[in-house]
């Protein structure tokens, strides 16, 4: 029996590589996610020891804000600290550090230096810490002076005696670069960081925000006290006002915050490899299904040769096996290829990370590969199974099978995918368990969907073909399409997944859109509007004292914002704007109480945020602030539910004195009627000439900048989803290839009786196309229904408007054309190779 | 009707498969005339190259040596585009396995060659093909609806329906029982007889070669006898001394 599978599986070998792609695809993502992910984090652990390797414990200041590690601001340890930390027991030597994100630098281009997501530090300069390796010149002298890391200095490009201008939490300022370091280990940096290393009172003033401060202290331990004693002792000294932690615990927390990075990526990966894998089912069980079929006689010979039903199925299933095994393996290794693309793409900056095949990788890759593949082949050995001895006698046309049960099963899973998506979106559910629910219902209502198409495949697939049927290759096309409607509805259930995520994206999309559109030009009624690039940037306050000023401008304010806790730990963010301005530019509407100019310690608060707290006119908050410690606001406000502002407002005055940032981020301005809009924006531009990071932009031109980011990730979608899409071509071209072989005979009469090459590759193509333009319509129903189901359901985080792209998705059913076509050229110059002669002599 | 004249010709064909030591001979030099008018048998015990013979003639095969062609087209040297109109225009095709498709009716099957040459047919000459098949009331169901013998007859009309110079039959009867088969060979030879249609055959069962006017009989590739309004008797008696010749 075994001899006999493989013979089987030897003359078989074209096809079933063909079905191995769609694993062989979905392994390739799965393998080189983890692949990337593994090996990139091993080498920031890596990375963090040498760091710390010269640092028992750490102590820095107790938080003023939750969050990550990254986004966590520690409160800065005063001078005195360092003292007190020296007095502790088995302290051998302390030292002060200053170090923080957000010293950006301006190139030589004018544009401020950016790193994809390693920080911008700002560092006080220290003389041999053991870890920077001076390559150049010398550390800074003189407060304008700096010295700045390898990677700085090569994304300039910069040398020594350059002046570069620095924009740090002040506005910007000029020094002169006294030198360049790299990190020990001949390292330009650890991960890709820019560093900015000022004078220790520069530092901290700059990066800090106060003099005589420090971010960190990292501390020594005298010989033979162990790291965890000396924390011991510290916690003794310092209790909740610092944290203190041990150079490993310190190296964990830092890796910490990668992994979190490296798992969303992980993630991302992995989810377009469990959509890969799904549309790869669909093909792999046509195509055993098809080859089983085709078989019929021999399997019959078998079973009639005394072939149990038990080995007909392991028959088939070993040939599955095989298969999967083959296709996992090369899915590993193109895999390790993307893998070594993309870090080359996204982490150029870890030249040092090696890429290996990890544990994890090779053991996911053939368990996901090959169960794929014996999942989609059992259904298709079941039915080898079946097969009657006395087939052998036969002629193998084998009736088509009743479609009851499929269309009822598919009715039943796709009527529970439906609610169960419907409950996800709707429903009571929290948390997590959405979006298991979520996830559940949209499976089980693709397969649904899938098992339906059979049913809906015969009277669509007549009405696309018509479209075709003015000629006879076009009329035999579309016959042949309906032919086998549980085939084709396979085949075309593979494109309905893929599209159907494509549409589903683009309707939330969209939708997203217009909705961004409406909730800036309802409540953002400005004529301008200030914005940054990046997260850290700021501009001066007196930017919009002047803009105040100029002809034609009726009203402008600036938005402060900073991330504060109530007394609860609680986020609060916090932001600060000149009110009696901009209740008329955000368009806020009294809820109770007043919107006036407000004076120190005040607060207007966003009827969301005054509902949930249970807050109102005259009630007080109590804000643990950046810089300003605790204090309570007395709320004298109330504005109306609207989508641009939510938050807590007070005074300018207040936002400088308290925030981390003493200066706006944003502004809005409005012009008076006929004003002259481009003439102004000039001049504020004039005035922004020192913060790069900030432009100005019309109000249509904001809402594009805002809109066109989620058209970027939607185009990232996009390409990933493609792979989805790529497998369904491919899943054509086996059907299609399949069916070719099998309709040889008929071939090789029709071009006895005069067909031309030309029109039998035609009959092919109309066949892929109505196939394919099937497959794209139900997609796109589907799609649709997915899409317009989360919309709604996100209509109370203020997406209100739906938007379905129907032109976009007419491309989407003109690419499904060419689709179509293009699956059909193998095919058709197969066909249209048939060679007339053998094609109809009896075998 | 056209009763002179040749139809389809073979001239010194020769039909060499494989090289040196390898080398089969399919076809040795045939020549054959095949007049118009006329059911002609090719007749032969298996590898005597008769199918071969008839796949050049009718184009479907390309000749080694020799000369074919068919009315006053030349065959041999044809490209495949001038090869498909020739059989579009001038040939029809019957098989021993029917070959119709199964996605369309006994009626579309019939007018498929003129749907491909996107042509009308005659109705007259279709209304009489349809009578002469006896297949009217059969003309909106499937293959799979239809008979063995019903199925060929569909499959002759097909042929006929085009009015080809000449129709190749292979082995029409092999699939069916005496019956059917009598059906069968019984309109092929009326068509001859009333409409004019030329016909050649090819079978290895001597009743159905006594139908023709003309029996060929192919041996190792070479026409070795040949009979005229022959009778099953005198077509099994020549095949017995064809095989005696071929055991000595």
């Amino acid at each position: 029996m075994f001899r006999a599978t493989w013979k089987s599986l030897l003359s078989r070998k074209l096809r079933l590589l063909l079905s191995g792609m769609a694993v062989v695809l979905g392994v390739m993502a799965v393998s080189s996610a983890l692949i990337l992910t593994d090996s990139l984090s091993a080498s920031f652990d890596d990375m963090f020891r040498t760091v710390n390797k010269n640092v028992d414990v750490q102590v820095s200041g107790a938080s003023t804000s939750p969050g990550s590690e990254e986004d966590r601001r520690a409160e800065p340890l005063a001078a005195s600290a360092v003292d007190k930390v020296r007095g502790v027991a088995g302290v051998r030597e302390a030292v002060g550090v200053v170090s923080s994100d957000g010293a950006r630098v301006v190139g030589k281009n004018g544009k401020v230096i950016v790193t994809q997501g390693p920080p911008r530090l700002g560092v006080g300069w220290r003389d041999g810490d053991g870890v920077t390796d001076l390559r150049e010149g010398t550390g800074p002298t003189a407060a304008d002076q700096v010295a700045i890391n390898v990677t700085l200095a090569k994304a300039g490009p910069f040398k020594v005696g350059d002046r570069i201008d620095v924009l740090t939490l002040a506005a910007k300022k000029s020094f002169t670069v006294s030198g360049v370091f790299g990190m020990t280990g001949n390292r330009d940096s650890l991960g890709g960081e820019t560093i900015v290393a000022f004078t220790e009172p520069v530092a901290q003033q700059l990066m800090l925000g106060k003099p005589g401060v420090y971010s960190s202290i990292t501390v020594r331990a005298a010989d033979g006290v162990s790291a965890d004693a000396v924390k011991a002792n510290l916690v003794a000294v310092f209790g909740a006002t610092a944290v203190v932690r041990t150079s490993a615990e310190v190296a964990k927390a830092q890796a910490a915050d990668v992994q979190e990075f490296l798992t969303i990526f992980q993630n991302f990966l992995l989810g377009f490899a469990a959509v890969t894998l799904f549309v790869g089912i669909f093909l792999i069980l046509n195509t055993f299904s098809i080859l089983v079929a085709q078989r019929t006689r021999e399997l019959a010979l078998l079973r009639s040769l005394g072939a149990g039903r038990g080995q007909v199925i392991r028959s088939v299933l070993v040939e599955a096996l095989v298969v999967g095994i083959v296709a996992s393996t090369l899915g590993l290794f193109a895999g390790y290829g993307v893998a070594v693309l993309l870090k080359q793409l996204l982490f150029s900056s870890l030249k040092d990370a090696t890429l290996g095949f990890t544990t994890s990788a090779v053991v996911a890759s053939y368990l996901v590969g090959v169960l794929v593949t014996l999942v989609a082949a059992v259904v298709p050995a079941l039915r080898a199974s079946r097969v009657a001895p006395i087939a052998a006698l036969r002629d193998a046309a084998t009736a088509d099978k009743s479609l009851v049960k499929v269309t009822v099963t598919g009715a039943v899973l796709g009527a529970l995918g439906v609610g169960g998506v419907g409950w996800a979106l709707f429903g009571s559910l929290k948390g997590s368990s959405i979006w298991l629910v979520l996830l559940g219902g949209v499976l089980l209502s693709f397969i649904g969907v899938a098992l339906l198409t059979p049913s809906i495949a015969r009277p669509t697939v007549g009405v696309i073909g018509r479209l075709f049927s003015w000629s006879l290759p076009g009329k035999l096309g579309r016959r042949n399409s309906a032919r086998n409607p549980r085939r084709t509805a396979n085949t075309a259930a593979a494109l309905m997944i893929g599209l159907a995520l494509i549409t589903g994206v683009s309707v939330l999309a969209a939708s997203i859109n217009s909705s961004m559109s409406k909730v800036f030009t309802q409540d953002l009624r400005a004529d301008l509007v200030i914005d940054r690039d990046s997260g850290d940037a700021t501009y001066d306050p007196s930017v919009i004292d002047k803009t105040r000023q100029m002809a034609g401008v009726a009203g402008a304010v600036g938005l402060y914002g900073d991330a504060t806790t109530d007394v609860t730990g609680k986020a609060v963010y916090l932001s600060g704007t000149d009110v009696a301005a901009a209740k008329d530019i955000f368009n806020l509407k009294v809820k109770s109480g007043e919107l006036r100019d407000l004076r120190h310690n005040e607060v207007v608060l966003g009827e969301e945020f005054a509902t949930k707290r249970g807050l109102g006119t005259g009630s007080s908050l109590k804000l643990k602030t950046s810089r300003g410690g605790e204090q309570t606001f007395v709320v004298v406000g109330v504005y109306a539910k609207q989508q641009l502002l939510n938050e807590p407002l007070v005074s300018v005055a207040d936002a400088q004195e308290y925030f981390h940032t003493p200066a706006p981020m944003i502004g809005a301005v409005k012009l008076k009627p006929g004003a002259d809009a481009a003439g102004v924006k000039r001049q504020i531009e004039a005035l922004l000439v020192d913060s790069p990071e900030i432009s100005v932009a019309s109000q249509a031109d904001f809402i594009k900048q805002q809109t066109g980011q989620v058209d970027t990730l939607l185009n990232m979608l996009y390409a990933l989803l493609a792979l989805a899409v790529i497998i369904a071509i491919l899943g054509i071209v086996n059907t299609l290839a399949l069916s070719v072989l099998e309709r040889t005979r008929e071939l090789g009469m029709l071009r006895a009786v005069g067909m031309s090459r030309w029109s039998a590759m035609r009959m092919i193509t109309v066949e892929s196309v109505v196939i394919s333009v099937f497959g794209a319509l139900l997609g796109l129903a589907v799609g649709t229904g997915l899409g317009v189901a989360v919309v709604r359901a996100l209509k109370d985080q203020g997406f209100d408007v739906l938007t379905v792209p129907w032109t976009r998705m007419l491309v989407f059913l003109g690419l499904a054309v060419v689709v179509g076509l293009f699956a059909a050229i193998l095919p058709a110059i197969r066909a249209a190779r048939v060679n007339v002669l053998q094609a109809i002599s009896y075998e | 009707m056209r009763t002179t004249g040749i139809a389809a010709k073979a001239d010194a064909v020769w039909k060499v498969y494989g090289k040196g030591e390898a080398q089969v001979i399919a076809l040795g030099g045939v020549s054959v005339d095949l007049a118009r008018g006329e059911f002609t048998a090719i007749m032969g015990p298996s590898g005597s190259g008769k199918s071969t013979l008839m796949h050049c003639l009718a184009g479907l095969d390309t000749v080694t040596r020799g000369e074919v062609s068919i009315g006053d087209t030349k065959v041999t040297g044809l490209s495949d585009r001038g090869l498909t109109a020739l059989r579009r225009e001038k040939v029809g095709f019957i098989f021993q396995q029917f070959n119709l498709l199964p996605t369309l009716t006994a009626e579309e099957n019939i007018l498929l060659p003129l749907s491909i040459a996107g042509r009308k047919p005659d109705p007259t000459w279709y209304k009489t093909v349809i009578r002469t098949v006896g297949l009217a009331d059969r003309l909106k169901h499937k293959p799979t609806e239809l008979s063995g013998g019903q199925q060929q007859r569909v499959a002759c009309a097909r042929a006929l329906v085009s009015r080809p110079d000449v129709i190749f039959a292979d082995e029409p009867t092999g699939n069916l029982d005496s019956r059917s088969g009598a059906e069968v060979l019984n309109f092929l030879r009326s068509s001859v007889r009333e409409y004019g249609q030329t016909i050649v055959m090819v079978t290895h069962d001597p009743n159905a070669a006594s139908y023709a006017d003309r029996v060929i009989f192919l041996a190792d590739g070479k026409v070795v006898s040949e009979l005229r309004e022959p009778t099953a008797d005198a077509v099994l008696d020549t095949m017995k001394r064809l095989d005696g010749q071929g055991a000595r």
